[in-house]
């Protein structure tokens, strides 16, 4: 590994609250190491903006292992930032060079409203989540976990579609900001495994009312969705998703099962 | 106070169920009379709030993060233990009961254990039903692996991401109580008191991290699951914003802080490369299974290669040592976690290190390479290899990599007895928040297990016993104490935003963890401990005196955030180091240098320290009081753990 040091131009959006209207601010980071990660760069920049009595940048974050989902920093028009399959927090510096201007925006989302400079809100997910992405089952009176055979190919492809890690990328990458890829991963995971099966038409239902309740826009396959998951979330669920939901809403209930 | 384990009587594999029909049980249509308080939302917490719930209790639950299925479970990696014996190879629940008794060096409550191994079966059999995506075999059934060195397969797993899937599983059960309405859930809220009447806990305070708002909340009881304290070394694999502060207040208010001193150190992090570094990033354990590790056999092999005058290809196979293999032939490379770190600092003590700093040994795996292909390799640890390759810019396929130790796991925490209760009635405290189960050294796969038994398991049943004492009475919320702990509250923080010296909240944070990782972590000697106190209470003058606050508290506040953190942490290790001073033997993570057998190895003294030391507050500055829970061996003999 080879350790060099760089100087950046760094345009940040600076919004005091969610009334505030927000603004870039242009700040120098120098003597910024290659193997720092993105966020330990902000660090030295808070450290600095600190020392001198100004408010440091807030920004979410909290494992800085790439799964938590809370880091969200919309970097030179990319949420994420340039590397693929990575989240804010695993990117490091030795993606950019020296001398390199920097613009780093909160996710823009109607549905995601700017709680203070880089921090958005992102309940509205967790309001999707509640609408219906569980099995009902209580604790206790439950079977042997090996009572249930799951061919391990359709596991696989379920446990694919669980990795999502509610970060939200998908919403701030779509023009139309739309959560349907994140929506559509939890509806898939269920609808893959038989523990699913029960609800399935109507948690398809539920899911995607209340994600249309929360502002989300409509998906026009642009892609870009699935360009910047940091964790591969496939297109296909989103096929998935949407025929459950049509055959939720437009069949009675006895003749959607096959 | 006595110190009263609640403990039941009768033989181990009968005391729960025997526990359990003893207790008193709520009846279904008293059971919405009654609050019941869940700060955080972990698999301890998600796991409590949800099952409690379900019985008909109303719940509040409350999160630091946006939400509460970020909390800090999410990030395990390597799996979960249960006694399923699904693989036919030997296991069973006095087999696991045995293992974690015995690789917590003998310094766990037997009781304990022996019910975290009898329930941990019914874990997976709800973690399943609920859909967790876990790795399953071409047949269908549930795949398991041996982790940390355990001679059975008990491990589940799903890929490398198992605490996301089971905190996945939990959140889901709670969201369906939040839908049900049987659950209200506060995000970005911290807490930062309890309030107590007449001796009891009777709710919490807490700060909206968005709004500054100072709020109290009441319930019937409140439980703690707000995760461990290993950030109190500024650098380990938690999450940033892990804290000990939900904690501590408790303890100012009367609970007792059990065995502080026992950290678990995890051997496979990757090394620290610099000053600006924010945290550690652990590599699963798992890599142990077929990386072999190694440090040149002299120090001068060492210092060229450290200074690039050769190549890590140019040491001979004969001038490599491996070290783990040598000295413990029969683990080899699979010693538990606190023996494996420790000779890792021994090899960069003795000047053997890697690395540009010398803090690091080698994880090789061209064997595992040569013998399995690279092909196997990569689908059994590719994930891992390309996180490696992600942060430090080297291919592991290529050249070995660099770990070294990591502060990873606190197996002390809040003093409870069986009932998970802690000294404070009212006041429970549940997963790596707690002391209970793990001794003085935790196995892999065990928080898991342990967080997810107490809240769906154990304290759904506990609690009630409780409450029913209670009668069904609301709590009255005009009582002065919840006022008069709320203006306590405010004012500590305008104390802090009234701090306006010369150091940052972090510049502090640093220093406390230096100090904290030089005498109260690998190794500890009385010496160094005595040094380290005098520094802390140095350092505790120079945060108060000397460290700037920004902003108000109407608002996102990072710095005021991270103050009162920074000042519990504080706080808490002045008592670590205590608990260190006062514990004159080595038992798994806590090794005295001056308790060793001849050839180095840690060595416990049963006769004086076969006790839980439990730390009673007594006020600001002054000496905590130590009360000793003694620990009764009756179902296992305490040997001299042997890796040999
Ligand atoms: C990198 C890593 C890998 C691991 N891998 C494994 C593994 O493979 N197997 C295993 O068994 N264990 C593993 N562990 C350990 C295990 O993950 C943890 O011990 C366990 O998840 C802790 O769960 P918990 O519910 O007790 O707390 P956490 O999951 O830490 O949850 C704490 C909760 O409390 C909240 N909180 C904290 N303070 C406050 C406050 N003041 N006010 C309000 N809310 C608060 C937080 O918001 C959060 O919701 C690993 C740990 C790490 C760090
Ligand atoms: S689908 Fe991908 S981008 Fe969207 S929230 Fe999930 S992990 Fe993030
Ligand atoms: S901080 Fe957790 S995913 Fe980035």
């Amino acid at each position: 590994m080879s350790e060099t040091t760089m100087n950046l131009t760094l345009k940040i959006w600076r919004q005091k609250n969610q009334n505030e209207k927000g603004r870039f601010v242009t700040i120098e980071a120098k003597g910024i190491s290659t193997d720092m990660s993105f966020l330990e760069m902000l660090d030295v920049v808070n450290e600095d903006l600190t020392r001198k009595g100004e408010d440091p940048i807030y920004f979410d974050h909290d494992c800085r292992e790439g799964i938590c989902g809370m880091c969200s920093l919309y970097i030179n028009g990319q949420p994420h930032g340039p590397k693929h399959g990575t989240t804010t927090c695993q990117l490091h510096m030795r993606s950019f060079h020296d001398g390199q201007t920097i613009v780093i925006e909160p996710w823009r989302a109607a549905a995601f409203p700017v709680l203070k400079d880089l921090a958005v809100d992102r309940t509205a997910f967790d309001r999707i989540q509640q609408a219906g992405g569980y099995v009902s089952v209580n604790t206790g009176g439950v079977p042997d976990a090996n009572c249930l055979p799951i061919p391990k190919v359709k596991a696989d492809e379920a446990f694919e579609s669980a990795t999502c890690i509610g970060c939200g990328a998908c919403v701030a990458a779509c023009k139309n900001a739309s959560a349907m890829l994140f929506v559509s991963a939890k509806i898939s995971q269920y609808a893959l495994l038989p523990q699913g099966q029960a609800e399935r038409w109507s948690r398809a239902q539920a899911m995607v009312e209340q994600m249309d309740a929360e502002g989300f826009g409509a998906c026009t396959v642009t892609k870009a969705c699935e360009a910047e998951c940091p964790v591969g979330i496939k297109l296909t669920n989103i096929a998935r998703m949407n025929r459950d939901y049509f055959n939720a809403k437009f069949f009675k209930e006895e003749t959607v099962h096959h | 106070m006595i110190l009263d384990s609640k403990i039941p009587e009768g033989p181990l594999a009968e005391k729960w169920s025997r526990h359990k029909f003893n207790l008193k049980l709520v009846n279904p249509a008293n059971k919405r009379k009654f609050t019941i308080i869940v700060v955080g939302t972990g698999l301890a917490g998600a796991s409590a709030a949800a099952s409690l719930a379900e019985l008909g209790y109303n719940v509040k639950t409350f999160c630091y993060q946006d939400s509460p299925r970020r909390a800090h479970s999410i990030a395990a990696q390597g799996g979960i233990n249960a006694a399923k014996n699904y693989q036919n190879d030997g296991d069973s629940v006095f087999r696991l009961f045995y293992d974690t008794i015995k690789g917590g060096d003998y310094r766990a409550r037997e009781a304990n254990v022996y019910r975290l191994a009898e329930v941990s079966v019914n874990i997976i059999d709800q973690c399943v039903a609920q859909g967790v995506p876990f790795a399953r075999e071409y047949g269908g059934l549930l795949d398991n692996r041996s982790f940390g060195g355990a001679q059975v397969s008990r491990t589940f797993y799903a890929r490398g991401q198992t605490g996301q899937q089971l905190l996945l599983g939990a959140y889901s059960a709670l969201n369906r109580q939040i839908h049900a309405g049987k659950v209200t859930s506060y995000t970005r809220h911290e807490m930062l008191d309890v309030v107590m009447i007449d001796g009891h806990a009777k709710g919490i305070i807490t700060r909206d991290l968005k709004t500054g708002a100072i709020e109290s909340h009441e319930g019937h009881a409140v439980l703690l699951c707000t995760g461990g304290y290993g950030n109190v070394f500024f650098l380990s694999t938690n999450a940033m914003g892990c804290n000990v502060t939900a904690a501590w207040r408790a303890h100012k208010r009367g609970a007792y802080f059990a065995n502080p001193c026992y950290t678990q150190i995890h051997p496979t992090c990757i090394p620290v490369t610099g000053d600006h570094q924010s945290k550690l990033t652990l590599m699963s354990e798992s890599l142990r299974n077929d990386g072999r590790v190694w440090v040149p056999k002299t120090k001068e092999i060492a210092e060229k290669l450290r200074k690039g005058q050769i190549k890590i290809s140019d040491i001979k196979e004969e001038d490599r040592d491996y070290f783990l293999e040598r000295k413990y032939p029969s683990f080899g490379n699979l010693v538990p976690r606190d023996v494996a770190s420790r000779n890792a600092k021994q090899m960069a003590d003795e000047g053997r290190g890697v690395g540009a700093t010398g803090l690091a040994v080698f994880l090789d795996f061209a064997d595992a390479i040569k013998r399995l292909g690279e092909d196997t390799v990569r689908a059994k640890y590719g994930n891992l290899f390309d996180m490696y390759y992600q942060i430090t810019d080297e291919n592991p396929y290529k050249q070995p990599m660099r770990i070294y130790p990591a502060v990873h796991y606190t197996m002390g925490g809040l003093w409870v007895d069986y009932n998970l209760m802690t000294s404070i009635p009212g006041l429970y405290a549940l997963g790596e928040c707690n002391f209970s189960d793990h001794g003085a050294n935790r196995l892999g796969a065990s928080a898991l297990m342990q967080g997810l038994a107490d809240g769906y398991f154990v304290i759904p049943y506990t609690v009630g016993d409780y409450l029913t004492s209670l009668g069904f009475k609301p709590v009255d919320k005009s009582n002065p104490a919840f006022e008069q702990t709320r203006l306590e509250v405010e004012e500590n923080v305008n104390k802090l935003l009234s701090l306006k010296g010369s150091k940052t909240v972090d510049d502090i944070h640093k220093k406390l963890g230096h100090i904290m990782w030089e005498y109260c972590g690998m190794a500890r000697n009385e010496e160094g401990l005595m040094k380290a106190k005098g520094l802390i209470q140095e350092l505790k003058k120079e945060f108060w005196n000397d460290v700037t606050v920004l902003g108000e508290n109407e608002e996102l506040n990072l710095s005021l955030e991270k103050a009162g953190r920074v000042a519990d942490f504080i706080e808490l290790g002045e008592l670590m180091v205590d608990d260190a001073l006062n514990r004159r033997e080595s038992c798994g993570g806590h090794f005295r240098e001056e308790s060793a057998t001849a050839d180095g190895e840690a060595k416990r003294d049963d006769e004086h320290y076969a006790y839980v030391a439990a730390w009673e507050y007594t006020g600001d500055n002054q000496p905590e009081v130590l009360h000793k829970e003694p620990l009764v061996f009756e179902n296992v003999k305490l040997t001299q753990r042997s890796y040999k």
